[in-house]
């Protein structure tokens, strides 16, 4: 990797050298970014979503309908603030401030480039860069998280409640294994910074190089959005609107906001953690030297977002909703013990590699274990396996069993079992009495 | 410390947003009072009255999330671990192996227990 | 308003040292207004966590009156009012009535209207099935098929509408025949929209039933055993699906189905999955009927396609009981006449009233998340249930 022309790539000692109003400007940049992805995203994913269903989408607000995402807004905005009268109103009211702003600074750790030259100052295209940047997304995560529980909890609503103690479910369900993903990656890198995880991706990107880990990182990623197949805390069908149930006007689109930015934050994570962040693809790296300089890296870096914003959406479409211990069955049985188990071979192979061992010979174990591994995941699986295909069915229940008997006309046949209640336990007759109140 | 200012910056401006959205929408929509649309949705019968305070509400999930802190915990002990690897050489290999498989006896131990199992 | 239950269970943690914590059922609403029971089904279900341990359909939200207005109708307009309670299988419901009416009379029926009411019974039989095919996987989170499922509806619509001049009420039945000859070219058309429509429903089977997640999510949830089935006298499609091989167009043919190769389509596992399963097959069974139903018709001789009636229709004095294999299970109308203008009674039997009945005794036990899935699997009609 050589990078003639400009500043070499920067590092985390490129960062908190800028002035003020460079500081309010890149945060600023962020900001109207992030609005303006959310903006974006909603529209192509309501127009791609809707070829995928023979239909048009949206394409009356604006050119092609591009302005539509703004529509919504601003229809939101008019629209009456209810807020229930059962509800707690502070928590109510913090919720969605407390989902959307997570959202918000998550973004500031993504490079979206090297560093530039801005009005003579030379500075990193990226808000700022920690020594436990992606500590800090992670943080974020799980504050937003937090946003969701509360709106449930706060809106003393059946669906709400349940929308809330799905989204904690889903937590649990798959944190471990996204957080387990990152460990092979801060191997390779040897540092917990972005700037230094896109570094030690020059040569390869780590998708390539830590595939499993990338997969893991990609099936938590959809169930940190909270979108379908993982949409448990919204639920269309089974509660409503889960968590936003409650919510109206601005505040919901506070969460909807927060969703899409979500979207966004996740998929750049992906890109910054194993696609190279904003270097460029390979066949056009190794043809142009500058690909990698000045401002053309923030095209791949958006090429690359928009690659990921374009899965989300296309699973959206085809795949329908997990049900929530399914999830936690995936989270905890398959991705963690995968991921521990994976971290232990990339650790060991790394370890011996830097201890001096024959790569070939090393190359060959490893392969040896995944293949028993495999082998025993196929053989669990089919023992497994096998739905019972049941006996045969022979014609029965010949509609009027005694026709002469009943003069000709159907009657169920009376030797059939009969019906005896449903066994009940506990005194619910006294329980349920219902006061007819207008509710019928 | 001037690495954690954009933060501060870009969390104060989301919170100006998110907050000021938040209580603009007060003042921009309409308000019409109506008892109904003041209730809790229960698909459009009157909602079954919620104990006070939310009441006790089992949460099957619970010790699940109790062993999610335990093992989340283990997973920061990887990070810095992870981090450093290259210049601890073949020790920290041998000990984090050791730590993983003692983690895993314990993973084993409560799915075996059927903690991974909630109803 | 209602009390909230006050018994209480004991959630049991593993492990010693869980502390027993004594918590409270909450009562949950599932309807009327609900995006899962399109419609206004209601369900009262007691939630312990996310596990329903007691769940009751309230029916009724929808009820019409339509045995009562039945009465005050004659036996012309009966027809309009009897194909309305499941909007879905419009010809269906017009044809027990009026097989009912013409056995009263002992009226012989022209033979092209029985083959040209045998193929629109079978394709309205597609077009229910279609309409579940694609709402089924949209309660479980899928929102793609349905749009595919009614592309194929818009086609086969079209067919109908042009024979009969409605979309989903066709009112193409008349006591004695049909209402009238099909425009001319409209066999044609017909045949081209199966041929297009079974060309095309592998795309809706590759959509759904190559999805893992929808597999998990149907294989083995709410299994209904045959004893189940026959207690509650749960029919068509979901009691085949659990192996009561029981189809009125095999076992006591009406209109031409005994002169045709009914595939009575089963299953034996008894769950979600084998209930669409069900559905999916039947589709492919209806549509080789319907063909097997234009064959037969361009053979067919021209002859009139309905009877003359009388300016008053008046139905002898007696009963009967007229049942028919509808898309959703078995309609049946018991009409009693004293030998007037209208119906003395006309009891509905309808197939969703009874399907939806077992899920008293299939709910309790289930995750929130599978009473949808049961729930959309018991392929209900909310105005078949209410009448």
């Amino acid at each position: 990797m050589s990078v003639p022309l400009a500043a070499p790539d920067p590092t985390l000692q490129s960062f908190g050298q800028d002035p003020w109003w460079l500081i309010g400007g890149k945060v600023l940049a962020i900001f109207v970014f992030l609005v303006l992805t959310v903006l974006l995203s909603m529209w192509v994913e309501r127009r791609i979503i809707g070829r995928m269903q023979l239909r048009v989408g949206p394409n009356r607000a604006g050119p092609f309908g591009l302005l539509q995402g703004l529509a919504d807004g601003v229809k939101l905005a008019l629209k009456e603030d209810i807020v229930p009268r059962q509800v707690d109103k502070v928590v109510f009211v913090l919720a969605p401030v407390v989902s959307a702003v997570p959202a918000f600074v998550s973004f500031i750790i993504i490079p979206f480039g090297p560093t530039v030259s801005i009005f003579g100052h030379q500075t990193p295209l990226q808000g700022t860069d920690l020594p436990v940047a992606v500590l800090l997304v992670l943080a974020m995560a799980s504050m937003g998280a937090y946003g969701i529980v509360l709106a449930g909890w706060s809106s003393m609503s059946p669906y709400s409640l349940l929308g809330g103690l799905r989204s904690a479910a889903q937590i649990i369900s798959y944190e471990i294994a996204m957080g387990l993903s990152f460990v092979a990656v801060f191997l390779f890198a040897g540092t917990m910074s972005t700037t230094g995880i896109v570094n030690a991706q020059a040569d390869r990107w780590f998708a390539v190089m830590l595939l499993p880990s990338f997969l893991v990182y990609v099936v938590t990623m959809m169930g940190e959005s909270n979108r379908i197949p993982f949409d448990l805390p919204e639920g269309e069908g089974e509660l409503v609107g889960g968590f936003h149930t409650e919510y109206s006007s601005l505040k919901f689109a506070m969460f909807f906001l927060a969703e899409y930015i979500n979207l966004a934050t996740l998929s750049a994570l992906a890109t910054t953690l194993f696609l190279g962040g904003w270097r460029a693809p390979a066949p056009i790296s190794t043809v142009w030297e500058g690909a990698n300089s000045g401002w053309w890296p923030v095209l791949w870096f958006l090429a690359k977002l928009w690659l990921f914003i374009f899965f989300f959406v296309w699973l959206r479409g085809s795949l329908p909703r997990v049900r929530y211990d399914q999830l936690m069955k995936l989270g905890w049985k398959i991705l963690m013990p995968f991921s521990l188990g994976w971290i232990l071979l990339v650790a060991t192979i790394r370890g011996l590699r830097n201890e001096g061992h024959d790569m070939t010979q090393v190359a060959i174990w490893a392969a040896v274990v995944i293949g028993a591994v495999l082998l025993l995941s196929i053989a669990w699986d089919l023992v497994g396996r096998g739905r019972g295909d049941g006996g045969e069915i022979v014609p029965d229940l010949d509609g009027g069993a005694a026709p002469e008997a009943a003069g000709g006309f159907p009657v169920p046949p009376l030797d059939a079992p009969h019906y005896h209640g449903v066994a009940r336990e506990g005194a619910d007759v006294t329980a349920h009495k219902e006061v007819a109140s207008g509710s019928h | 410390m001037d690495l954690y200012v954009p933060i501060v910056v870009l969390g104060a401006l989301a919170f100006a947003f998110a907050a000021g959205s938040v209580l603009m929408a007060a003042f921009t929509g309409p308000k019409r009072w109506n008892r109904a649309k003041l209730e809790a949705y229960e698909c459009g019968i009157e909602p079954t009255p919620q104990p006070v305070g939310g009441g006790r509400f089992p949460i099957k999930y619970y010790l699940t999330a109790m062993l999610f802190i335990v093992f989340d915990i283990e997973i920061i002990f990887l990070y810095p671990w992870a981090v450093a690897f290259e210049s601890m050489g073949i020790f920290a290999l041998v000990e984090m192996a050791l730590f993983i498989v003692t983690v895993l006896v314990a993973y084993a131990y409560i799915w075996r227990r059927g903690g991974l199992e909630w109803d | 308003m209602k009390v909230s239950t006050q018994e209480t269970v004991r959630t049991v943690g593993i492990g010693a040292g869980a502390k027993e914590l004594a918590t409270e059922d909450m009562t949950l609403n599932i309807g009327p207004q609900h995006p899962s029971t399109h419609g206004v089904l209601r369900l009262r279900l007691t939630l312990d966590g996310e596990r329903i341990s007691r769940a009751e359909p309230i029916v009724g939200y929808m009820h019409r009156g339509a045995e009562k207005l039945f009465e005050v109708r004659d036996y012309r307009q009966l027809i309009v009012l009897a194909n309305r309670h499941d909007w879905l299988s419009a010809f269906a419901n017009e044809l027990g009535v009026v097989l009912a009416v013409e056995r009263m009379l002992g009226m012989e029926v022209p033979e092209r209207a029985v083959w040209l009411r045998t193929l629109l019974a079978e394709l309205n039989r597609v077009l229910n099935h279609l309409m579940f095919l694609g709402s089924y996987p949209l309660e479980v989170g899928a929102m793609t098929p349905i749009f595919y499922s009614f592309q194929e509806r818009e086609q086969l619509q079209r067919v109908m509408e042009e024979i009969s001049g409605g979309r989903i009420h066709y009112m193409f039945n008349r006591v004695g025949g049909l209402k009238e000859e099909p425009p001319a070219g409209w066999t044609d058309r017909a045949r081209r929209a199966v041929g297009e429509v079974r060309g095309r429903m592998g795309r809706i089977s590759d959509l759904i039933m190559g999805n893992e997640i929808f597999r998990a999510r149907t294989r083995g949830v709410g299994v209904l055993s045959p004893e189940q089935i026959r207690q509650y006298g749960v029919s068509g499609p979901i009691a085949r699906a659990s192996g009561v091989d029981f189809d009125l167009r095999r076992d006591e043919p009406y209109l031409a189905y005994s002169e045709l190769d009914v595939r009575v389509v089963t299953r034996t596992e008894g769950d979600c999955l084998a209930r669409f399963e069900c559905l999916l097959d039947q589709v492919h069974a209806s549509l080789d009927l319907a063909d097997a139903c234009l064959d037969r018709l361009a053979e067919l001789p021209p002859g009139p396609i309905n009877q003359r009636l009388p300016k008053v229709l008046k139905v002898p004095e007696g009963h009967t009981y007229a049942w028919t294999e509808n898309p959703l299970g078995i309609n049946g109308y018991y009409l009693v006449s004293r030998g007037e203008k209208t119906p003395w009674r006309m009891k509905l039997r309808s197939a969703s009233y009874n399907n939806v009945q077992v899920l008293t005794e299939l709910l309790p036990g289930n995750l929130v998340a599978d009473m949808i899935a049961i729930l959309g699997s018991m392929f209900f009609v909310v105005g078949d249930i209410d009448k």
